[in-house]
């Protein structure tokens, strides 16, 4: 029995009136685990119940630990008919079984009813008793702990990387049951909400299962998705990135390391700051220059090689065994090279013919009996290649394939893992060498009914509840779903080989579903990775596979001794053998490596990059539409547009950048969301200024005619407001790189084409290519041809994007590059829009332009509503399309604006400080105290209110020991509080200063008082703890010191009286605010003050307007912590556990 | 090209912030019972359009936002204690203040027509004359009557001083908490304040009043102990108003109260002659006045009795208020100098 959980039931407070007749409730609670079930007593007449119950104890086993969640349903009791529920609780209880994550749950839960929403809060405190054995074979990952996060948590550091884990498990969807016809809606969805909290937690601990194995302890970077497939199921898959990850104790035993630590020197010796990386012995010794160490392992290893070999030879042994799992699935002999060409092949077959997109024929798939009647596959060449960086269609082909093999079969033991890829997108200093450029591949795939005999069989009869049990559901279905991911992962993994990069960062996967048509979907960057954080993978190559010659593999090693700034931007490739025809110039901040005129990554900018000026989000945009179809031939249409849509969004996003003169892209994220009759695309991304890359050129535009003077009046317009738009966003963006003379940039370029060509070159006619020649001669001169209509419409549309509005600035990236100065003022929040489009006779140009417009509007709109927090920065605004119906757009965004102190945003700090130390403590006095406690220090100012103050300050205490714990006892001194409280605020009001411009609260003399009480939540006035939540791995001005575990919740919500709750918007707005209750109330529950790393997964709207009903699936994760202001980390941490026994006296409303 | 315009519209357009984001101007509208569409056209009006450079679409939009986040805030804004424990907005307590007041802020011109009436159902029913007469919107003419009629409900049968009863349970500051005071304590004794008459009096005056009234005429007033409220007038103390009468019933005493008031105030007044002129038909309005008060009838008259009997011979006489003030002090310690009244003092 490796566990015991104990729950107990407090009290329950604001319940709804369940007894027309007494206007009162008789609640009473179940508290369900697995399948065990307590109940409490019915507390008669009460909206406010204390059950004070025992202890409940569950004896069960750590992997139901970890699949269950625990269910709370609360009841109003009634002797003669049957209980009538109120609503219920979920708890995942998975923060409780790892040590270092939260110990006790304790708090107000809301209670959730699918139809009716929020109805009350109840108080639950869970405890678990975990008895440790270790030894077992275990089905068992507690202890491996999750994050959301895509960069190391911040009191971690990692000690390996190990790579990627994957995993996903298929169900039948009960929405789609034959039982759903006979079963009420609130049946029906609490049926989908325990099931997939039921597969989440199966995920979990199979995913941990596989970190285990490989020997890490975490998962970083973990996403996990669902795929509503309807009819054919129900898919929850996740990916993340496996390590091994060591508590930082304090800050000062992070200054001093360990010798004994391989881990702690690569955090202090980063590997980039030092100009001569093979000195480092990665041991325990302290560095010797020029000198190599060999362990046994390379033993046969030849010293021929160059000084960057050492690198992947010195790898030390940690204590932890190597055999990864996944090192049987590789060559694991010197058969080896012939090895991988058989592995690449099949991918190559899908690039094959290059440029024309080559689709594998549409019955490829038929001689298999897997559900896929069709698999249609192509390389995202033209984005690798047109941002420089592509593997072409053709890549690897030629002269350069035998050299990107030899290189392949030596690699690190990147290359032995399955896949190398890293769901990371900002790393530890050093990790990353260089950044190749974006890969990705989809592939467009049909749906089908699950072969389930069982299945059919009940469907025509009624030999019912088999069906409930889920577990018996999980077939040969999860098979053909990997095997569809496996191939995606293949095709990327094969592009990044392209590119001459052994790994894939920033990696990420995702579907759009329409009927039973499916596009998977998945992207990262290509890389180099540093070997010395994948220490056991480098071991295992060496150890494993003897390779007799040591190869040179970073073809472009030395470059390790360029600047940390500019590092990552150099080509990984082999700029003789490119795989692809790129505008190489020298690196303009070293000038010795090479580097591409455009880097396109899916990462965020590292910090320690060289930046001109400032970022900016950029939004390519587009539709398509397509014909209805069926089956097949939808497929078919779909996967022939997809090549093209990519294409233009690639296009778009590259007039977008050289538009605002900028020359990188990070975060690169493409969309492409499938509908019945159109296709819509957005890519959004943080363009940059790269001190390293060259200038961008300008746009020039080109008339096909050049006979008309009218017409060529027209261009020469067009042109002015091109240029004038530049000059104007160089100014906006504070972009003035330094002008470097052209004998010193004008390097011997290899290839010295024109982007544009390069552009054109993959679908259009050759004589089109001849005339972009023309601007052969000017250099970086970016040639937009006007041939027709659709050319000029094109054009006009790079203008129409709004301006910034003063004041603010926007990325869909962690970091914004350019501002430092964050201050601790934070909006998170969560904007959704659908549109119909009213028009018969839909065109692309018209379709395009609307969505252009609906998405230009919603920018729009996010500024105006944000305009109180000017200066500011809207970060990880990324907008999520979906085409729910056949003429509706739906676009999604959940992001966070953050003001900046904006004097100091003058001064530009270049350097590599992280952007929360650049904080004066001048600008930390801010909104927290408006947040937490703003009422607090008020009292303080005004002398008469002292007998509030010492009522005020037992409380106090009590408060920072945990903040749900308010004290109750003395009413009295509440309310007194609370009227001198009043007071003052009326007092404050009349002074007009309740404005919270910063510049008031700046000017308060109270901040120092402010601070002082930051720790104490609203502690006098109410029970419930202020949760911040932010999109980023970080807030401002705050450091977190725990993590208390994940947080993955799915909700769905239903409504058969739209009208009467205010409409869509109305039903929408409030589940989303019910979401948010929810995620806040489980933080607080655990103890945490904040969530971090937050996303709305999955939001799936659908509405029946003439039958009154909607509903609504809403799916959100991210990292509970608990913060600390920065100014007080001495100071006493928030909360500590010990005093949760205390249990809450009564509800909210006092007297009524 | 226009052919190829598509049209769209908006079908659902959300926002919700983690800590709910509530423009104080839209707030102030939405109170005022303006709709969406009149509110988004007086927002225009300030400038706001051309100040951000943004469209009436986003406006509109934003106010739409707002409108919906404030209904959805009003049930909680009903019980503000419940408003400040709630889970689903989360909202800076100083915000939630100001939620909370501005709810129940009220339009001196409405407060003026709706004083002393009974809070009853015929009363709202006639809130669209009020509306018309006032020039303030039904809607928001219900929510003040709502809030008058929920205050008066919960604290009416409450023991404990009637301002902190009421700042208690409502959350309110001090001012608006003595002003609900005064509007509870009207409509329970049902004061009118309606008569024509009556109408160059101010909301303010009459809470004054009404303070007044709760101070020193109620049982609290007597003694804070006794477990009764401050909402009635303590019908003792009425009944001991009687006695008062002898004051202008006996002539003797009379005389002696008269000759007492004008050797204090001789000099001291600028209408002593109208005074002592005027002083017995003043004397006998402020004693049938008090004397009367027993009867429920007479207690609403309270106010028009008090300006047609006392305030409207000064008037005539053209008093200034300091003579008033001067008069009734000295008539009050007169009285209490007289045989029949030492006791009071001791008391």
């Amino acid at each position: 029995m490796p566990g015991k959980l104990k729950v107990k039931i407090c009290a329950g407070r604001h319940l709804p009136v369940m007894d027309r007749a007494s206007d009162l409730t008789d609640a009473f609670v179940e508290v369900k685990f697995s399948n065990t079930t307590f109940k409490t007593e019915v507390y008669p007449k009460s909206l406010n119940p204390q059950w004070n119950s025992e202890w409940f104890k569950f004896e069960v086993d750590d992997e139901d630990l970890q699949d269950e969640p625990l269910q709370i349903t609360v009841l109003d009791h009634d002797t003669y008919s049957a209980n009538d529920a109120i609503g219920k609780v979920y708890i995942d209880i998975d923060p409780l079984l790892c040590s270092e994550a939260a110990t006790v749950i304790c708090g107000w839960f809301p209670i959730y009813d699918t139809i009716h929403g929020i109805r009350g809060e109840i108080n639950v405190s869970v405890k678990v008793d975990l008895f440790n054995d270790l030894n077992r074979f275990r089905q068992s990952s507690c202890g491996v702990k999750f994050f959301c996060s895509t960069s190391i948590p911040k009191c971690y550091k990692a000690v390996v990387v190990h790579g990627f884990v994957e995993e996903l498990v298929v169900n039948e969807d009960p929405e789609y049951q034959w039982i759903d016809r006979i079963r009420t809606p609130r049946a029906s969805n609490e049926a989908r909400q325990r099931l997939i909290s039921l597969m989440s937690g199966e995920l979990q601990r199979k995913i941990g299962l596989k970190v285990l194995e490989m020997g890490g302890n975490a998962v970083v970077g973990y996403l996990q998705c669902f795929d509503l497939e309807g009819e054919s199921g129900l898919v929850v898959r996740a990916i993340g990135t496996a390590c091994t990850l060591d508590k930082i104790s304090n800050t000062s035993a992070a200054q001093l390391p360990a010798c004994n630590s391989p881990s702690k020197e690569i955090k202090e010796a980063p590997f980039s700051e030092d100009p001569n990386p093979n000195t480092y012995s990665s041991g325990p010794s302290t560095p010797l220059k020029n000198q190599t160490y060999s362990f046994s392992p390379s033993k046969s290893y030849s010293r021929q090689s160059s000084s960057s070999d050492t690198d992947l030879s010195l790898t030390p042994k940690t204590a932890k065994s190597p055999k990864g799992p996944r090192i049987s699935l590789c060559p694991s002999s010197p058969t080896l090279s012939s090895d991988f060409p058989t592995l690449i092949n099949p991918f190559q077959l899908h690039l094959g013919s290059g440029t024309t997109h080559s689709l594998t024929p549409p019955h490829s798939g038929h001689a298999s009996p897997l559900v896929l009647r069709k698999s249609v596959s192509f390389s995202e060449d033209l984005l690798l290649a047109a941002s420089g960086m592509g593997s072409g269609g053709s890549a690897g082909k030629d002269g350069g394939h035998l050299k990107t093999l030899l290189r392949q079969q030596t690699q690190s033991a990147l290359e032995q893992r399955e896949f190398p890829f890293f769901t990371l997108t900002s790393f530890p200093l050093g990790f990353l060498i260089h950044a190749g450029g974006v890969v990705s591949a989809r592939s467009v795939k049909l749906l089908d009914r699950i072969h389930n005999p069982a299945f059919v069989g009940i469907m025509g009869n009624t030999r019912s509840y088999k069906l409930l049990d889920w577990n018996s559901f999980t077939a040969d279905e999860p098979e053909t779903r990997d095997a569809w991911w496996e191939e995606i992962r293949q095709e990327i993994k094969s592009h990044a080989k392209a590119l001459g990069c052994h790994a894939v960062v920033g990696y990420s996967e995702s579907t759009s579903i329409c009927e039973e048509v499916c596009i998977l979907s998945a992207s990262g960057t290509a890389a180099v990775l540093n070997p010395k954080f994948l220490q056991d993978g480098c071991l295992d190559c060496y150890s494993e596979n003897r390779l007799s010659r040591q190869p040179t593999f970073f073809s472009t090693g030395l470059e390790d001794t360029s600047p940390p700034s500019c590092g990552f931007c150099h080509i990984p490739y082999d700029e003789l053998n490119m795989p692809f025809p790129a505008h190489l110039t020298y690196c303009c901040n070293c000038r010795r490596q090479k580097v591409p005129d455009v880097l396109f990554t899916t990462i965020d900018l590292p910090v320690e990059a060289a930046v001109t000026g400032r970022g900016c989000l950029i939004q390519a945009r587009l539709c398509r539409l397509k014909k209805k179809a069926q089956g097949e031939a939808n497929a078919t249409a779909i996967s022939n547009l997809l090549p093209f849509m990519e294409y233009e969004l690639h296009t778009q996003l590259m007039n977008k950048l050289k538009l605002r003169g900028m020359n990188a892209l990070f975060g690169l994220r493409i969309q492409i969301s499938v509908g019945e009759n159109m296709l819509v695309g957005l890519a959004s991304a943080t363009g940059v200024y790269l001190t390293a890359l060259p200038a961008p050129g300008g746009i020039q535009i080109a008339g096909k005619t050049p006979s008309d003077i009218a017409y060529e009046q027209h261009i020469s317009n067009i042109q002015k407001k091109i240029n004038d738009t530049v000059s104007r966003n160089k100014e906006l963006y504070e972009i003035h790189p330094l002008e470097i003379s052209e004998e010193v940039i004008g390097s011997p370029i290899p290839e010295p084409r024109q982007r544009s060509r390069l552009l054109r070159s993959h679908s259009e006619s050759s004589d089109e290519v001849s005339e972009l020649d023309l601007s052969h001669g000017k250099k970086d001169a970016f040639v937009l041809e006007i041939d027709d209509a659709d050319a000029v419409e094109d054009i006009l549309s790079l203008l129409t994007d709004a301006p910034l509005p003063t004041g603010f600035y926007s990325c869909n990236t962690e970091n914004m590059p350019g501002i430092h100065n964050w201050t601790s003022s934070i909006q998170m929040f969560t904007t959704v829009r659908v549109f119909r489009l009213n028009n018969v006779n839909l065109t692309n140009q018209g379709l395009n332009k609307s969505f252009n417009d609906l998405c230009e509007n919603l920018l729009k709109s996010l500024y105006f509503k944000l305009r109180s927090m000017i200066p500011c920065c809207l970060c990880h605004l990324n907008f999520t399309v979906a085409v729910p119906e056949d003429e509706l757009i739906q676009v999604a965004a959940t992001a966070v604006a953050m003001t900046f102190d904006k004097d100091q945003a003058q001064e530009i700090l270049k350097s590599n400080t992280a952007p929360m130390k650049a904080i004066s403590e001048n600008e930390e006095q801010l909104q927290f105290p408006m947040e937490l406690s703003s009422d607090s220090p008020s009292v303080q100012t005004f002398p008469p209110s002292k007998g509030f103050l010492e009522n005020a300050s037992p409380q106090t205490i009590q408060g920072t020991s945990r903040a749900t714990s308010v004290d109750y006892s003395s009413f009295a001194d509440r309310c007194n509080s609370w009227i001198e409280l009043i007071k003052l605020k009326a007092q404050t009001i009349r002074r007009g200063s309740i404005k919270t411009t910063p510049s008031l609260d700046k000017a308060s003399p109270l901040a120092e008082g402010h601070l002082r009480l930051r720790s104490t939540p609203s502690c006098t006035d109410s029970t419930v703890t202020v949760v911040k939540m932010t999109p980023l791995s970080f807030i401002p001005g705050a450091k977190i010191i725990k993590y208390l575990g994940i947080i993955n919740m799915f909700f769905i919500r239903e409504t058969t009286s739209l009208r009467e709750e205010g409409g869509v918007s109305g039903f929408l707005h409030t589940f989303i605010a019910e979401v948010f209750a929810m995620v806040r109330a489980h933080v607080a529950a655990l103890g945490g003050n904040a969530v971090i790393s937050y996303i709305m997964k999955e939001c799936v709207f659908m509405e029946n307007s003439n039958k009154n009903q909607a509903q609504c699936l809403i799916n959100v994760s991210g990292d509970a912590v608990i913060l600390i202001r920065e100014s007080e980390q001495e100071g006493v941490p928030i909360q500590t556990h010990g005093s949760t026994s205390q249990t809450p006296q009564s509800g909210g409303a006092p007297v009524s | 090209m226009d052919s190829n315009e598509v049209k769209m519209s908006v079908e659902l357009d959300v926002f919700v912030g983690n800590t709910t984001i509530m423009d104080e101007e839209v707030y102030q509208l939405w109170l005022d019972g303006y709709t969406v569409s009149d509110a988004v056209s007086i927002r225009m009006k300030s400038g706001i359009l051309e100040q951000f450079g943004t469209t009436e679409d986003v406006l509109e939009s934003d106010t739409m936002d707002h409108y919906r986040t404030f209904q959805m805030t009003e049930r909680l804004l009903h019980h503000p204690s419940k408003l400040v424990n709630q889970v689903l907005f989360q909202i800076p307590p100083h915000r939630q203040a100001m939620l909370i007041e501005r709810y129940y802020a009220f339009d001196e011109a409405f407060v003026r027509e709706v004083l002393g009436k009974k809070l009853s159902k015929g009363t709202k029913k006639d809130l669209d004359d009020v509306s018309a007469k006032t020039g303030i919107t039904l809607k928001s003419c219900r929510r003040q009557f709502d809030n008058f009629k929920r205050v008066f409900k919960v604290v009416e049968e409450m023991k404990g001083p009637l301002v902190e009863n009421v700042q208690c349970n409502f959350l309110l500051s001090d001012k608006l908490a003595r002003d609900y005071a005064a509007i509870v304590f009207f409509a329970n004794s049902r004061f009118e304040t309606g008569k024509k008459k009556l109408q160059y009096l101010t909301f303010e005056d009459f809470a004054f009043c009404a303070c007044q009234l709760i101070q020193n005429w109620t049982v609290g007033a007597v003694d804070n102990m006794v477990e009764d409220m401050d909402v009635d007038l303590d019908k003792e103390f009425l009944q001991d108003l009687k006695d008062l009468k002898i004051l202008i019933t006996d002539k003797d005493m009379l005389d002696q109260h008269k000759s007492l008031v004008c050797t204090g105030l001789r000099g001291k007044i600028q209408v002593f002659n109208e005074m002592e002129g005027n002083f017995k038909n003043l004397s006998r309005g402020l004693i049938n006045i008090a004397a009367k008060l027993t009867n429920t009838k007479d207690v609403r008259d309270f106010f028009i009795d008090l300006v047609e009997k006392v305030i409207e011979p000064c008037k005539a006489d053209r008093w200034l208020i300091s003579d008033v003030r001067a008069f009734l002090t000295q008539y009050t310690n007169s009285a209490r100098a007289l045989d029949g009244f030492k006791y009071v003092q001791s008391s």
